[in-house]
């Protein structure tokens, strides 16, 4: 993405420029050297570290392959026919989908209610705001370990629930399956809450003043101000939001295998584990491969459409039109 | 548009030709003369990593031509290294090796030296020990210590609960159990989470079920087909059904934090663990008693009564090297070192495993490694961990059946069909 955006100033001038009408041959020599240049290192990087791994991906995915040896065992889609039709990638997508959705339908309001809050003049904010932000500065295995101990039966989640007189509220957290991907889901909003915080609070810095102030002339009440104002004007940043959030749901990894391996019984098993557990732990690397495609096309695909009908409003003229 | 094309096509080609220059080092070095091996160990804390530095040390000192590179790695970073390192053109030269199926796997890199010749002369004192390094009567690594799983148990908790001798039957068991529950205790902790443990518990079921025929047939042709398995896992739901667990038990980690099984063990919380020899140092990290191994004790798994297995066989595993080919004739020398009497002392002394040489039992640490080398070494049986002995894919997945079935998920007929399923290549 970067590169692309990095590249634009470039590119604009010189297919505009002969269009325009005769630059000087040295001129356009010259731009193509910087092109090479400074799209070099990004273009040698992006090609590397991304395209071919996906090509390679692809390919092995062909395979039955335990990764050790030639590729000899030629399976065409087979591994592909395997993953869909297995009970636990299915269960495994569901759960992606299913905390893509309760991060949507939890998250986002509880993130847009915290920032309004906190934007606003109130003693200590300062704090206020640190308090929110810290977990999402600490490292994934680390909250993961931290919630793995605390969501033990008799551990510090219990004692609190129990202390404050709610002990009929006491689960198995991690043990029912029932129960897990709900657990794993308030760590999750525990730990990225803060990450949604400070991007509507960047966002509400962004609505001028003025425009409150004169919603407030014409008798808006506090409740109509944010609902016709603030709200349609935090619009992109919602968006962008959103987009991180779902590709961060559906790429889930980290706290799920740390916390429970994706059990217990498959209970909490999200695509990136069902990936690394079939290819790391069982050696069956081209239907890990596999695996990591379709997971590549889900993410890509969601992208690209919420790309083009949600974030194209956004970033009209500033993305697409340079492109065309 | 063109000349970013052009572009492009210069910059695959300059890729090309670093990938090239890359991948074209490494030479050959089996024959005579100073060799430098890179040794891959799974020991990443003291005192081990120390000890280890130590005996390329010593070997150096004593074999000028030979040096070391030594890179310690986590045991999980095994997973993801070793294909990636066997796949290419510099792997190390010695490398933990954890035998069986493993092994078998990663022979078909073409990568892993047969030291059958090298090591004839120095394997014999190493017995039934060697036999999980080898495929097909050929020998494709050493152990250097061995281990072994059983009954770890508070000796404070079962005078509690009034039990006088440590069960020796599964009846026995039982009772125990009814009594340590009659005291409001938890009988056995058991890390659910990491599905390995609740494996133990198969696994030891089908050895007491399974004679010893059936088990070696099994584990050559990768199937549980043999009635006993099945019989083994109706043995295990039993056992489940009188509920010998502590609370959530399928989301317990075996050894992260006190909150663990073996925390739970250490701290007095739970009676028993079925866990390896390497409990106890497990254990002391998660515990500020500093006696503590003065409470623990240790038993075998017990006699299941109608069972074909014999009562005395064991279920335990080990850690080993192999060699890469590159320079094999050093390494295997190095091995021959590390499996000799006097290492093995010093291995023995730091109470980590189990000695692969008889001679160093006498030095171990505390009286249950004694007991547990002594009853490994009478064993007329030692079966591989199942996982290990199974090809990996096959391995896991009969653990994740296993796990599964802990979970309520299944019954003894799936974990059976998990292995034949696995074998077949469907996921």
């Amino acid at each position: 993405m970067s590169t692309a955006t990095s590249a634009r100033p470039l590119t604009a001038p010189s297919s505009h420029a002969p269009r325009a009408g005769g630059t000087p041959r040295r001129s356009r020599t010259r731009t193509r050297l910087e092109l090479a240049l400074l799209l070099a290192p990004g273009l040698v990087l992006f090609v590397g570290f991304v395209l071919v791994p996906i090509g390679v991906a692809a390919f092995y995915s062909l395979y039955s392959w335990n990764g050790f040896g030639p590729l000899t065992d030629f399976v065409g889609l087979d591994n592909y026919v395997d993953a869909f039709s297995g009970d636990v990638f299915q269960s495994a997508i569901a759960h992606n989908l299913i905390i893509a959705a309760l991060t949507i339908i939890v998250q986002l309001p509880l993130s847009i209610s915290l920032a309004l809050l906190l934007n606003r003049k109130l003693r200590g904010r300062t704090f206020l705001r640190m308090v929110v932000f810290a977990p999402y500065v600490l490292s994934e295995a680390v909250t993961a370990v931290i919630w793995l101990l605390m969501l033990q039966p008799g551990g510090f989640v219990d004692q609190v629930l129990r202390g404050a007189g709610l002990g009929w509220a006491v689960q198995q957290w991690l043990a029912d399956p029932k129960i897990v991907l709900y657990s794993l889901f308030v760590v999750i909003t525990w730990k990225y809450i803060g990450f949604g915080v400070i991007l509507l609070l960047a966002g509400l810095q962004g609505i001028p003043a003025e425009l409150r102030e004169a919603a407030a002339l014409d008798g808006a009440s506090s409740w109509q101000t944010t609902r016709h104002v603030v709200l349609p004007l935090l619009g992109p940043t919602i968006r962008v939001w959103i987009f991180l959030a779902v590709i961060g749901s559906l790429q889930l990894f980290d706290l799920v295998w740390i916390m429970t391996l994706g059990g217990p019984a498959n209970a909490s098993t999200t695509m990136a584990t069902y990936l690394i557990d079939h290819g790391f732990k069982r050696y069956e690397f081209g239907f890990g491969s596999a695996v990591a495609v379709i997971l590549f096309i889900i993410c890509f695909t969601f992208a690209l459409l919420y790309q083009r009908f949600a974030l194209r409003r956004d970033t009209d003229g500033a993305l697409t039109r340079a492109v065309n | 548009m063109r000349s970013v094309h052009k572009l492009s096509v210069a910059l695959a080609a300059a890729a090309t030709l670093v990938l090239a220059a890359c991948s074209g080092s490494g030479g050959d070095a089996s024959t005579n003369g100073p060799v430098t091996l890179t040794w891959w160990h799974n020991r990443t804390t003291e005192p081990m990593k120390t000890i280890w530095q130590q005996i390329a040390d010593d070997f150096h000192k004593s074999h000028q031509d030979v040096s070391f590179t030594i890179e310690p790695l986590q045991n999980e970073q095994f997973q993801t290294k070793m294909p990636l390192a066997l796949q290419g053109s510099t792997p190390p030269d010695i490398f933990q090796q954890w035998g069986g199926g493993s092994l078998k796997s990663q022979l078909s890199s073409g990568k892993i030296a047969d030291i059958t010749q090298a090591s004839s002369s120095w394997i014999g004192p190493l017995g039934q020990s060697a036999k999980g390094w080898q495929v097909d009567g050929k020998q494709y690594g050493v152990p250097y210590q061995m281990h072994a799983v059983g009954f770890w148990y508070r000796k404070d908790l079962f005078a509690t609960a009034g039990i006088t001798t440590p069960p020796s039957t599964l009846d026995e068991l039982n009772a125990a159990v009814a009594k340590l529950k009659a005291a409001n205790l938890v009988p056995i902790a058991v890390g659910g989470k990491d599905r390995w443990p609740d494996a133990f518990y198969f696994n030891y079921f089908a050895i007491r079920q399974c004679s010893v025929d059936a088990l070696k047939k099994a584990v050559e042709k990768t199937e549980l087909a043999d009635p006993c398995f099945t019989k083994a896992g109706e043995n295990l739901k039993a056992f489940l059904d009188t509920k010998p667990f502590q609370d959530g038990f399928v989301g317990t980690p075996a050894q992260q934090g006190a909150g663990s099984s073996a925390g739970m063990l250490a701290n007095g919380q739970a009676a028993m663990e079925l866990q390896g020899d390497w409990n106890p140092d497990v254990m002391q990290a998660l515990s500020e008693d500093k006696a503590l191994d003065s409470k623990i004790g240790w038993f075998p798994f017990p006699s299941v009564p109608g069972g074909q297995g014999d009562p005395k066989a064991v279920l335990g595993g080990g850690d080993g090297f192999s060699c890469t080919s590159r320079a094999a004739k050093a390494c295997a020398d190095f091995l021959g070192h590390l499996v000799g009497e006097e290492v093995q002392k010093k291995l023995a002394a730091t109470g980590s495993g189990l000695p692969v040489h008889p001679a160093a039992v006498a030095s171990l640490k505390t009286e249950t490694h004694k007991q547990i080398a002594e009853y490994t070494a009478n064993a007329p049986h030692l079966q591989f961990y199942l996982d290990i002995a199974f090809p990996t894919n096959v391995g896991q997945a009969l653990n994740d059946a296993i796990a599964n079935f802990f979970a309520g998920q299944g019954g003894p007929d799936t974990i059976v069909q998990s292995v034949t399923k696995a074998a077949a290549g469907n996921k």
